[in-house]
């Protein structure tokens, strides 16, 4: 199990680091003159290629993040094992929850 | 006798005796010309105090039973020289981090010997008494790979200057997954899944935050964190095939 979850976050990291910067760059872009909400929908609405790239964001990050969350509760606090499990289970459908309506509010 | 004669000046030493709530006691010693911690520790020993708790055995850096911190690091004590580790004239010398202390400098090196077996640590041949011995390549990366890693003396330097140790004590630690490298790349060793399983379960090498002072501190120039690189990129590749 540990080893299951060491490579795949490791694996997400990997997928996580593109992304990262082309959603980094994707920020300077957009805000190069003034940004507001329209302006950010015009871009975004009907473009299956954002709506993928962003949906695939948002499904990396909701397995990455809790399986590192996860090994820091471990490591930092004496909670049970399944307590943090549950834990960890609760912030990977968060995310995930919120992460999709974000990105079904913009296309 | 001359020996004990050549040198007037004199060094602190601070030793720590007792258990948890003992306490620094400063003998002073004469300096020497290539004088060991534990020269120091032995003098302190024969002439000042003879109560005194430690471990040594071969003197010449075999057996790794020496080992204590000294001026704050872990050091093997009968290979350290006093004028590569002294501070301001002053040498404080301490039982070894992360172990059960029991007196003086003596710890309890159990709970380590223990992390080798949690590791998967016996060696288990794939071949019988009967059998002629197994064929191994020296040149072949898994043999080299464990070549490299060989060597270890257990002194419990690493484990003791091991952080993630300090902190969880279910870590396996250093040398027990050094060991447990070494082992996954021995063809001979017919159980070298089961051993990548267990360095690789719960407390075992995904908890190394690979940090290095393992590495930095191991009297033998052994590289444990690599060791445990190895055996995370292996995690991704599973165990080497070839013979
Ligand atoms: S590299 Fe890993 S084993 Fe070595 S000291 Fe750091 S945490 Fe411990
Ligand atoms: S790996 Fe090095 S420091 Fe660690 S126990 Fe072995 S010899 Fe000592
Ligand atoms: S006494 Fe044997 S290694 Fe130091």
């Amino acid at each position: 199990m540990e080893r299951r979850l060491f490579v795949v976050q490791r694996l997400t990291a990997m997928i996580l680091a593109p992304l990262v910067i082309i959603h980094l760059g994707l920020i300077l872009v957009a805000v190069r003159d003034g940004l507001t909400a329209a302006e950010i929908l015009a871009r975004t609405q009907g473009s299956v290629f954002w709506a993928i790239f962003y949906g695939l964001f948002v499904l990396v990050v909701a397995i990455h993040a809790p399986i590192g969350v996860r090994k820091v509760l471990k490591e930092w606090t004496e909670l049970e094992d399944s307590t943090i499990n549950s834990f960890c289970w609760m912030l990977a459908l968060l995310l995930l929850v919120l992460g999709f309506r974000a990105v079904a509010a913009v296309v | 006798m001359k020996a004990i004669q050549n040198s007037e000046q004199l060094l602190s030493v601070r030793i720590w005796r007792g258990k948890k709530d003992g306490r620094f006691v400063t003998y002073q010693v004469p300096v020497r010309d290539n004088q060991t911690v534990l020269d120091v520790v032995t003098e302190v020993q024969r002439l000042h105090e003879p109560g005194l708790s430690y471990r040594f055995a071969c003197r010449v850096g075999v057996c790794g039973s020496c080992a204590m911190m000294v001026n704050g690091k872990p050091r093997w004590t009968c290979r350290t020289h006093v004028n590569k580790v002294i501070d301001e004239d002053v040498l404080t010398i301490e039982p070894l981090r992360n172990l059960p202390h029991i007196k003086d400098l003596v710890c309890d090196m159990a709970p380590f010997i223990d992390t080798w077996q949690k590791a998967g640590a016996p060696f288990s041949s794939t071949q019988t008494r009967s059998q002629p011995p197994a064929k191994v390549d020296p040149e072949s990366p898994t043999r080299r790979a464990a070549d490299a890693s060989l060597q270890c003396i257990n002194c419990g330097v690493c484990y003791s200057a091991c952080d993630v140790v300090n902190w969880n004590r279910d870590y396996l630690g250093p040398a027990a997954l050094n060991r447990a490298w070494t082992l996954v790349n021995d063809v001979r060793h017919s159980k070298r899944q089961q051993t990548f399983d267990m360095a690789f379960s719960e407390g075992g090498c995904g908890s190394c935050h690979s940090h290095g002072n393992c590495t930095r501190h191991c009297p033998i120039e052994l590289s444990p964190s690599e060791s445990i690189a190895g055996l995370k990129r292996l995690a991704f590749t599973g165990l080497p095939k070839e013979l």
